[in-house]
């Protein structure tokens, strides 16, 4: 019973403890604000990823693509795991605004505006058309001219703030878009000797913030079939360099991407005599991580070295605590002496300290979880009410594309933290508390009666 | 031979001597002493003549480097660890000069450390209402029944001591082993304290007390002084 009352005893009045306890809530708060923001950004990143490119990719990085796109597509509607199918062109070419006259090369990507928001989130990036998508490429101006959404970053302002600076009306800007047509061999397209370049006008009828700054400062959207035309790739067989596809409500990605791989290993076994079937053989199937493993894991590298970075301060909180229960047990050095004196075992001086060290963590961790949900509840105000005041910003919104800092927290990541300050204060704590257990009472009450 | 069955508590021939740096300080040589059920033994010498030391061997706080030490006839020496320790528990109970209370517990909380020390939870559970009765009816015998619920530091030095006295009784120990219990306090709070041992003696306790003080030493049944880690004379 005694190895109960001590414990709680000595936690409650002595002021060391407060010491401990504030040692270890400090630590858990930072890691639970840096590990909540930095895993709410990751999250919130792979998230847009996964968003934008839908659940499974059939590409290639070729620029003549590949043909008989449309027949798979139809194969895949049929099966029992797949939602919809979008085909993408991915493309370069020259955008030069008629107005300005200012020019620049730049992405191209074609959509089938019908089956990409069905596939993709895309319709909520939108602006003008957010509630009616299908018009996104009919400019509101005159629903007849041709359109093209252009990616947010290339077009509207962003202030301080991380707000867009949207006009209220659309503006009739038009930008001439030229390509340079690729034949299905990959040569570029000739008429008579010389190289041919396709180019057409078209209208701004949107703008699209996907939230990926790279997308939305390079892209412009245009109709799937207008870019295959500027690309030469509706000459013959049609082409197309993408297909997107978005597997049903439950279907687990990995499984069915792994299906949608062994439908087109079959497909293209069964066309082996097409006229183009080389061009098959630069296609890959992938889910939509590995699809953009090279934008999400510099990411996910950056989550790992932070947690490794964590787990040092988590040996300061140790190394703390191993300070703080050096100097309450060098405090208490005579307790443990009358406790053996009163016929306490080794392993019952270890219980009490051990206990100790259990109940500092325990509080440590609680005090510092709270105060840290507190603080992510206001993060974002805060911030508003710094950068009032004084300017302050934790990322310049114009640089970085960042809206809310992220501030939900994963209880899984709570309990851990917790757990873990437990265990940092019973590690902390274990080496002094072994060494008082086995000081002989009689050395210290000597000591003390000196 | 004498036989050591015969007494409570024996030492026969302790040798105790420690390393101070690069001296060693030879601390007790050869002691002999026997304790009888019931007795008042005063053990008197002047500071460093290992009066202290031989009180701590008694109480199995420390082991001597030679000689054997006997309780009931039976010898220490061969107590496991968890054996010495409930010898400390249940068979002895130590009063310090400085009393050394636990800061952070009650009057009572400190009386009844001796109990729980020797409890599991569950008898804790089971014993706790009558170690809590025994503990109140000996802090009202030692005159502090009004004081149960104050903290150490808000009593004087003989009060301490006498919640020393009580924790030391609360497992009704066959000895009560003190270690200089008036050496720090004042003459008239001093007698106090002695009054104390005097009644429990009177009452049947065996006692062994290390005082350096003549005075109190004569208030004992027996007298052993100790000179150069020996005894030089018991009257």
């Amino acid at each position: 019973m005694y190895d109960i009352l001590l414990p709680i005893k000595f936690f409650f009045r002595r002021r060391i403890t407060i010491l401990a306890v504030l040692a270890v809530a400090l630590c858990v708060f930072t890691v639970v604000v840096v590990m909540t923001v930095m895993n709410g950004l990751v999250t919130d990143f792979t998230d847009k990823n996964h968003t934008f490119f839908s659940d499974c990719i059939i590409s290639t990085d070729s620029l003549v693509g590949f043909g008989l796109y449309d027949e798979f597509m139809s194969r895949l509607e049929k099966t029992d795991f797949v939602a919809s199918v979008a085909p993408v062109i991915n493309a370069f070419g020259l955008v030069e605004s008629e107005s300005s006259g200012k020019n620049a090369a730049l992405d191209l990507m074609g959509i089938d505006i019908a089956r990409h928001i069905k596939t993709t989130d895309f319709a909520d990036s939108l602006y003008y058309r957010k509630d009616t998508p299908m018009l996104a490429f009919k400019p509101v101006y005159d629903t007849n001219l041709p359109g093209c959404i252009v990616g947010v970053d290339l077009l509207v302002e962003r202030q301080k703030s991380g707000q867009y600076s949207q006009l209220s009306f659309l503006p009739a800007w038009s930008y001439l878009i030229t390509c340079f047509p690729l034949t299905p061999k990959g040569a570029l397209a000739k008429t008579g000797t010389q190289l041919s370049a396709n180019s057409k006008t078209f209208y701004y009828s949107d703008n699209s913030n996907s939230g990926l700054a790279k997308i939305d400062s390079t892209v412009v959207y245009l109709p799937f079939d207008s870019l295959q035309s500027l690309c030469g790739m509706d000459v013959g067989t049609k082409r197309t360099n993408a297909v997107f596809v978005k597997f049903k409500k439950g279907c687990d990605i990995d499984v069915c991407t792994q299906k949608v791989s062994g439908l087109w290993q079959d497909f293209i076994k069964e066309k082996g005599d097409f006229a183009f079937a080389g061009l098959f053989g630069t296609i890959s199937v992938q889910d939509w991580k590995t699809y953009r493993r090279g934008t999400i894991a510099p990411m996910e590298k950056e989550q790992t070295m932070l947690i490794l970075l964590f787990a040092l301060v988590g040996l300061i909180t140790v190394f703390i605590i191993f300070v703080i229960f050096y100097m309450i047990i060098n405090r208490k050095s005579k307790d443990i002496g009358i406790l053996k004196s009163l016929g306490v075992s080794r392993f019952g001086i270890l219980r009490v300290f051990l206990r100790l060290a259990f109940l500092i963590g325990l509080f440590g961790a609680a005090v510092g979880i709270l105060f840290a949900l507190v603080f992510l509840a206001n993060i974002n105000r805060l911030e508003g009410w710094l950068f009032d005041k004084f300017g302050f910003q934790m990322w310049n919104r114009e640089i970085y594309a960042i809206g809310e800092i992220p501030h939900r927290t994963v209880p899984l990541l709570l309990l851990a933290v917790a757990a873990c300050a437990v265990a940092a204060c019973l590690l902390g704590a274990l080496l002094p508390t072994l060494s008082a257990a086995g000081r002989k009472c009689v050395d210290v009450l000597r000591v003390n009666q000196l | 031979m004498t036989n050591k069955n015969n007494y409570i508590l024996s030492c026969n021939d302790i040798y105790k001597s420690y390393q101070m740096g690069a001296t060693r300080l030879d601390v007790l040589r050869g002691v002999n002493l026997d304790v009888s059920r019931g007795e008042f033994v005063a053990v008197r010498g002047a500071s460093g003549s290992g009066k202290s030391t031989l009180l701590h061997i008694f109480g199995a706080l420390d082991t001597p480097d030679k000689g054997g030490v006997f309780f009931e006839g039976q010898s220490l020496a061969r107590f496991s660890g968890g054996k010495i320790n409930e010898f400390r528990n249940k068979k002895i109970g130590f009063v310090f000069q400085f009393y050394h209370l636990l800061d952070e517990l009650t009057v009572l909380e400190n009386v009844l450390l001796a109990k729980m020390a020797g409890a599991s939870a569950l008898g804790w559970f089971v014993a706790s209402d009558a170690a809590k009765k025994r503990a109140r009816q000996l802090l009202d015998e030692m005159g502090l029944s009004q004081r149960v619920r104050h903290r150490p530091f808000q009593l004087s030095g003989g009060e301490r001591q006498r919640v020393a006295i009580a924790r030391a009784l609360m497992n009704e120990p066959d000895i009560v082993l003190a270690d200089e219990p008036t050496g720090n306090l004042d003459s008239q709070t001093g007698s106090g304290i002695l009054k104390v041992f005097e009644k429990l003696h009177r009452q049947g306790q065996t006692i062994v007390m290390v005082t350096h003080d003549e005075r109190i030493a004569a208030k004992a049944q027996r007298v052993i002084k100790l000179a150069d880690g020996r005894i030089s004379a018991a009257y």
